[in-house]
C-alpha cells in the first residue's frame, strides 16, 4: 500500500517556481528558440524536399547531417576554415552523396512500399553511424571558432552570437533553395514531378533525372543546416537519430512540400521547446513537441502551410 | 478445427513445420546456455513480429512505435510485482488490457481522422516517445532512474512468479510463438482477414464495398497491441530492470520490425524466419568478428547493416516468399 | 523449366546444415576451464564499446590496456582479457555474458551502465562465476541478495553523503562558503538518483547553501540556453550541478555566451574534469569543482598507473574511469592469489575476503561487506587547473590547495 502514496504525486511536470521569473528573460529564451528553430528549419527543409518530391521516407536523415558535420570537423582540424565558409563546399559533396545514393540504391524503392524504403534508410543510417564510429571514435567533437563564446547585448536582450550567424546562413539558404524552385526550369520541373508524376512523365521530363537531382539538394541542404549547427552543438555518431526524428515533426508540422511551412516548423517547434524549458520542466520539453505534432497528424495532417491533397 | 488450419497447407510444409518444431522443444537439452538465451531473443523477436505483422501485413498499418506496447505491458505488470507482490500472471490481466486500450486510442484518433500511411507510422512514433518521456518523470515507476524488480532466487523454477531458470522463459516464449502462429493463421483464414487483406490492398475500393474499414483496422490494432504486451510482460521479468530510454526508445522499435520485413510481411512464417536470420546473423558476425581477432567496436554494425541492404534490395518481398517459393512450399493463393 | 525434387531437396539440406552449423559455431563450444593454478585466468571484460555510451566505455578500456604490466609489477598472476562489446543494449549484454561464460571465462568485469549491469548480475548469479562491477551506481544491485556480485564503487547516496563532506571541508579551507545554490540535474538514471538522495542525505550535514530551484533537464538535449538563463533567474550564488561530458561543455558555452560566471560550480558527477572538457574549453574549463569516485594521487598504485596510462596513451589524464576499471581487475587478481584456483566459488570466498590497502582510489582499501559492496570508498574533490586535475579534497588524500572564487569567464584573456 505504500506504493500508492508516491502515485498521488506522480507526474513531476509541474510548475517548478518559487519566484517570478523576470520577463527580460522570457525574451531572450523566446529570441534563442526563434534562432536556433531557423537552423532546425532548413535541416527539415532538406527532408520535406526530398518527402515532397521523392516521395521516400528518409530515415537517414539526421545521419546524413552527422556525416557532413564529421567532414566540417575534418577540414577544419586540416585548413582551420570557419564553417560558414566550408559551408557551399561541403553542401556540394552532400549533394553528390545523395544523387549517388538515390541513383544506385534507393531508386527502385520508390514504387515499393513503405516499410521497404524504411529499412533500406535504416541500413544506410546504421552503416553511416557505426562508420563514423570506427572512423572518428566516440568522443564528442566539436570546432572552435574565435567567436564561439560571442554574444551581442541589445539592452537586457543577449543574443548568441553563433545562433545568430547560423540562423541568418539558414535564411539565406533557404531562400536561395526557394529561388532555384520558383524561378529555375530545373526547379518547375521538380515542382512538376512533385505535383504529377504521370503528367512530368508524359510531357517528356526524365522524372529518374530529376528525382536524383531532388535527393541531391535534400543532402546539401542537410549538409549545409549541419554545418551550421557545429558552431552550436558538438557531434557525436549517434546524434543523428535524434535529429531525424526532429527533422519529421518540422516538417509535418509545417506542411509537406512547402518550404516555408519547414522554415515555420522549425521556428515554431524551436519556440515550443524553449518556452516549455522556461514555464514547466526542461527535461520534458520535448513532450510538447509531439503533443504538437499529434495535432497537427490529426487536425491537419497536411501541415500549417501545406496543401490539401486533391 | 485443426483440420480447416492445415487445410491447403502441402504435406511437406507440415512436415517441416513440426519439425522445426520438434527441435526447437528439444534444443533446451543439447544447447550451451548461450545458444538458449540467443534462441530466447530468437523467440522473443519472433513473437512481437508476428503481433506487429498483424497490424502491417494483413491490415496494412505500419507502426513504428510498437515499443509502446511493449513497455506499457512491462511496466504495468513490473509495477503492480514491485508495489503490490502481484505476479506476472495475473499482472498480465492489467498489463493487456492497459496495452489494448492505448492502442484503441491510437486507433481511434487515427482511423477517425482519416490518418494514413506515412503519417499513421509518424503518429505511432509520437506516442511511443510521448510515453518515454511521460515515464522519464513518472516517479511511481522509478523514472529514469529506472524499475527495478527483486530477484530472489534461482535454485527451482517458481513458475507463478517468473523467477528461476531462463529455460523456463524460453518454453513459455516457444508456446507463445506457436500460438500466435496459429492465431494469426486462424485469423487470416477467418473473414476479419479476408477483409484485413482487401483494406490492405486498397482501402478506399474495400470501403466502397461496404466493408466497415474504421472497426476491421481498429481490431487488427487492439489484437497487435495486446499480444505485444505479452512479450512485454516476459521482458520485464527475464530482465528484472526497466528503463524509459530502454524500453521505449525508438531503436527498439525498429528492432521489432526489421524482421518481419526481412523475413516477409504478410506472410505467416516470414516474421519467424526473420528472426532466426536477423538474430542468427548478428550473433554470427559477431563469433566471426572475434574468431578474426578483429577487435574493432561498431564493426558488426556495419557488416550488420550491409547484409540487411543486400537482403531488401535483392529479395523485395522478403525472405520467406522467396525462399518457399524455392523449396517448394509457395502457397497457391499468394 | 520447375526444379526437379532432387535439386530442392539438396537445397534445403544444405541451407538447413549450414545455418545449424553456424549456430552450432556460435553456440556449443567446447568448455576449456584451465584449473592448473599458474594459467593466467580468464577474465571476460563487458564494457559498452559501441552505441551511444560508447566514449564511456572505450574509456574505461584504457584501465584495461594499462592493466597487464602494473598487475605484474604488483607481483600478481597475470590475467587473460576477453573483451565483450554490450553495444549499450542490455539484450546483448545478456548474451554476451552468457557467451563469455560458456566460452570459459573464470570471472567477469564490467558494464559500467546500470541496467547491463544488473542483467550479468543476473547471468553470473545464475552460473556461479564471480562479477566484479567497476561502475554503476544504482543501489538496488547489491540489494538483491547476489552471492557472486561484487561492486567496488560507491551508489549514489554515497557518492552525495561524500560530495557534501568535502564542500564543507573545501568551504572551511577557502574561508567561504555560496548562500544559495540552483541544482541542474540530468534526468538520466545517475542524475535522477542523485536527485532521489538529496532530501534525504542533504539535512544531515547543515550545508551552508538552500537550494533555490532544481532544474531537471534532458540529457540528450541539444541545447541547455533554456536551463541556463532560468538557472540564472534565479539570483542563486553558486551552481550545484550533475550532468554528463556533452551537458557539462553546452552549460559552460551557455554560461559565458549568457555572461553569468557563478561564484562556483559544484559539480557531483562526471563531465566537468574529463578530457574533452579541458581540452574543447581551453582556459576556460579552470576553476570547477568536481565530486566524484577518484583515485587518491599520494599513493603508490595511483602514480604506477598515471605512469603506465602516459605511456600506452599519452596525453590522457587519469580518471575514475580508468582507475575503477583497473581496480576491478586488481581485485579479480588479488583474489585468484588468494585462492589458489580458477573454482568459481573459491574465488567468490577470495573476493569477499578481499583487503587490499594499497590501492588507487579513496579511502581505506579495496574490500566487501556481506552485500558485495565496497562501502568504504570516499569521493574526491577535484578542481580543474591549467588543463589538468588537482585533488582538493579530502585532504588526506589532496595534493593542491582549492581557488575560490571561479574567474569570471569574460576576465580570462
Amino acid at each position: 500500500m505504500a506504493g500508492l502514496v508516491p502515485a498521488i504525486r506522480v507526474l513531476r511536470i509541474e510548475k517548478t517556481r518559487d519566484q517570478a521569473v523576470p520577463a527580460d528573460i522570457y525574451l531572450n529564451v523566446a529570441v534563442g528558440g526563434v534562432l536556433t528553430g531557423l537552423v532546425y528549419g532548413l535541416m527539415a527543409l532538406g527532408l520535406s524536399v526530398i518527402f515532397g518530391v521523392v516521395r521516400v521516407v528518409n530515415f537517414a536523415h539526421g545521419e546524413m547531417m552527422t556525416l557532413a558535420m564529421y567532414i566540417a570537423i575534418t577540414l577544419f582540424t586540416a585548413f582551420h576554415l570557419d564553417p560558414l565558409v566550408m559551408l557551399v563546399p561541403i553542401a556540394s559533396v552532400m549533394f553528390v552523396f545523395g544523387y549517388v545514393l538515390q541513383v544506385r540504391l534507393i531508386n527502385p524503392f520508390i514504387t515499393r512500399p513503405d516499410y521497404m524504403q524504411f529499412l533500406l534508410l535504416v541500413a544506410v543510417a546504421i552503416i553511416i553511424v557505426n562508420g563514423l564510429l570506427i572512423a572518428f571514435g566516440p568522443d564528442v567533437k566539436s570546432v572552435q571558432v574565435s567567436y564561439a563564446f560571442d554574444s551581442f547585448q541589445v539592452g537586457p536582450l543577449i543574443i548568441d552570437a553563433t545562433k545568430l550567424y547560423a540562423a541568418v546562413a539558414a535564411i539565406v539558404v533557404s531562400a536561395a533553395l526557394f529561388a532555384f524552385f520558383r524561378y529555375t526550369r530545373h526547379g518547375t520541373a521538380i515542382r512538376a514531378c512533385a505535383d504529377n508524376y504521370t503528367g512530368a512523365l508524359v510531357v517528356g521530363l526524365d522524372v529518374k533525372q530529376f528525382y536524383a537531382l531532388t535527393f541531391g539538394l535534400g543532402a546539401a541542404c542537410v549538409g549545409a543546416a549541419g554545418v551550421m549547427l557545429l558552431l552550436i552543438v558538438d557531434v557525436t555518431p549517434a546524434l543523428g537519430p535524434a535529429y531525424t526524428l526532429l527533422a519529421f515533426v518540422i516538417v509535418i508540422t509545417g506542411g509537406l512540400g512547402s518550404m516555408p511551412g519547414a522554415l515555420l516548423g522549425g521556428v515554431l517547434i524551436g519556440l515550443t521547446e524553449a518556452m516549455a524549458g522556461l514555464l514547466f520542466t526542461p527535461s520534458a520539453k520535448s513532450m510538447f513537441a509531439f503533443a504538437i505534432l499529434v495535432l497537427v497528424l490529426l487536425l491537419r495532417p497536411e501541415g500549417i502551410m501545406g496543401k490539401r491533397a486533391a | 478445427m485443426i483440420v480447416r488450419l492445415i487445410a491447403g497447407v502441402p504435406g511437406r510444409g507440415l512436415a517441416l513445420l513440426g519439425a522445426l518444431l520438434a527441435a526447437l522443444t528439444a534444443a533446451p537439452l543439447f544447447a550451451s546456455d548461450y545458444l538458449l538465451t540467443v534462441l530466447i531473443l530468437i523467440l522473443y523477436f519472433a513473437y512481437i513480429g508476428q503481433a506487429w505483422n498483424i497490424m502491417m501485413g494483413f491490415a496494412g498499418q505500419l507502426s513504428l512505435g510498437h515499443a509502446l506496447y511493449v513497455g506499457l505491458g512491462a511496466y504495468t505488470a513490473a509495477a503492480l510485482f514491485v508495489h503490490f507482490g502481484i505476479g506476472p500472471w495475473l499482472g498480465l490481466a492489467a498489463a493487456v488490457p492497459a496495452a489494448a486500450l492505448i492502442g484503441a486510442f491510437i486507433g481511434f484518433l487515427a482511423f477517425r481522422f482519416r490518418v494514413a500511411g506515412v503519417y499513421f507510422a509518424i503518429l505511432t512514433i509520437a506516442f511511443a516517445e510521448f510515453a518515454r518521456l511521460g515515464f522519464d518523470h513518472l516517479s511511481w515507476t522509478g523514472g529514469s532512474g529506472g524499475l527495478f524488480l527483486p530477484v530472489s532466487q534461482f535454485t527451482h523454477n517458481d513458475l507463478w512468479r517468473l523467477r528461476g531458470h531462463p529455460v523456463m522463459f524460453y518454453y513459455i516464449l516457444l508456446a507463445a510463438t506457436a500460438l500466435a502462429f496459429l492465431i494469426c493463421r486462424a485469423l487470416l483464414q477467418s473473414r476479419v482477414g479476408y477483409f484485413w487483406r482487401a483494406i490492405r490492398e486498397d482501402e478506399e475500393v474495400a470501403r466502397s464495398t461496404g466493408i466497415d474499414t474504421f472497426h476491421y483496422k481498429m481490431i487488427a490494432v487492439v489484437i497487435s497491441a495486446a499480444m505485444t504486451s505479452f512479450a512485454g510482460v516476459m521482458h520485464a521479468f527475464y530482465y528484472n530492470n526497466l528503463f524509459p530510454e530502454q524500453v521505449f526508445h525508438i531503436l527498439r522499435s525498429i528492432e521489432i520490425i526489421l524482421g518481419p520485413i526481412v523475413g516477409g510481411v504478410g506472410t505467416l512464417f516470414g516474421p519467424i524466419l526473420g528472426a532466426f536470420v536477423l538474430t542468427g546473423l548478428a550473433e554470427t558476425l559477431t563469433a566471426a568478428l572475434a574468431a578474426l581477432g578483429i577487435d574493432l567496436p561498431g564493426a558488426k554494425q556495419v557488416f550488420y547493416g550491409i547484409c540487411l541492404l543486400l537482403v531488401v534490395t535483392a529479395l523485395p518481398e522478403g525472405i520467406w516468399p522467396w525462399l518457399s517459393r524455392r523449396i517448394g512450399l509457395a502457397e497457391k493463393s499468394q | 523449366m520447375p526444379r526437379t525434387k532432387k535439386q530442392t531437396y539438396q537445397t534445403r539440406r544444405r541451407f538447413n546444415a549450414g545455418f545449424a552449423g553456424t549456430l552450432l559455431a556460435a553456440g556449443i563450444a567446447p568448455f576449456n576451464v584451465g584449473r592448473a593454478q599458474g594459467a593466467a585466468l580468464k577474465v571476460g571484460v563487458l564494457l559498452p564499446r559501441s552505441g551511444y555510451q560508447a566514449g564511456i566505455g572505450q574509456d574505461c578500456q584504457r584501465g584495461v590496456d594499462i592493466a597487464t604490466g602494473v598487475l605484474k609489477d604488483l607481483g600478481l598472476p597475470s590475467l587473460q582479457f576477453i573483451n565483450a562489446d554490450t553495444e549499450s543494449n542490455v539484450d546483448v549484454a545478456r548474451s554476451r555474458a552468457e557467451q563469455l561464460i560458456g566460452g570459459g571465462a573464470q570471472l567477469l568485469v564490467g558494464a559500467f551502465d546500470s541496467g547491463q549491469s544488473s542483467a550479468i548480475a543476473q547471468v553470473a548469479e545464475q552460473k556461479g562465476i564471480p562479477f566484479v562491477i567497476n561502475i554503476a551506481a544504482a543501489p538496488p544491485i547489491t540489494e538483491q541478495g547476489y552471492k557472486f556480485v561484487f561492486r567496488n564503487f560507491p551508489t549514489a547516496p554515497m557518492i552525495l553523503r561524500d560530495a557534501f563532506i568535502d564542500q564543507k571541508e573545501i568551504f572551511a579551507a577557502v574561508g567561504a562558503a555560496p548562500k544559495s545554490v540552483v541544482f541542474l540535474a540530468e534526468n538520466d538514471t545517475f542524475g535522477v538518483a542523485m536527485q532521489k538522495a538529496i532530501p534525504g542525505v542533504l539535512p544531515k550535514f547543515d550545508m551552508p547553501y538552500t537550494i533555490l530551484d532544481t532544474i531537471s533537464y534532458d540529457p540528450t538535449a541539444r541545447d541547455l540556453s533554456v536551463e541556463v538563463s532560468r538557472a540564472k533567474a534565479t539570483g542563486a550564488e553558486a551552481l550545484l550541478v550533475v550532468s554528463r561530458l556533452n551537458d557539462a561543455i553546452l552549460l559552460t558555452r551557455e554560461l559565458i555566451k549568457q555572461r553569468w560566471t557563478p561564484v562556483m560550480i559544484l559539480s557531483m558527477g562526471p563531465g566537468w574534469y574529463e578530457d574533452q572538457y579541458l581540452k574543447t574549453l581551453g582556459k576556460f574549463s579552470d576553476g570547477p569543482l568536481s565530486f566524484a569516485p577518484w583515485y587518491d594521487p599520494n599513493k603508490k598504485l595511483s602514480k604506477a598507473l598515471d605512469a603506465a596510462l602516459a605511456k600506452v596513451h599519452p596525453g590522457v589524464n587519469l580518471n575514475t574511469n580508468h582507475v575503477y576499471t583497473f581496480e576491478a581487475l586488481l581485485t579479480a587478481a588479488d583474489a585468484y592469489k588468494r585462492a589458489g584456483s580458477s573454482n568459481p566459488q573459491a574465488l567468490a570466498d577470495a573476493i569477499r575476503a578481499t583487503n587490499i590497502t594499497d590501492n588507487s582510489s579513496i579511502g581505506p582499501g579495496i574490500q566487501f561487506d556481506a552485500k558485495g559492496q565496497n562501502d568504504k570508498i570516499l569521493g574526491g574533490g577535484i578542481q580543474n587547473r591549467n588543463g589538468k586535475l588537482v585533488t582538493v579534497a579530502p585532504g588526506a588524500a589532496s595534493n593542491g590547495k582549492p581557488e575560490w572564487p571561479l574567474t569570471p569567464y569574460n576576465k580570462r584573456a
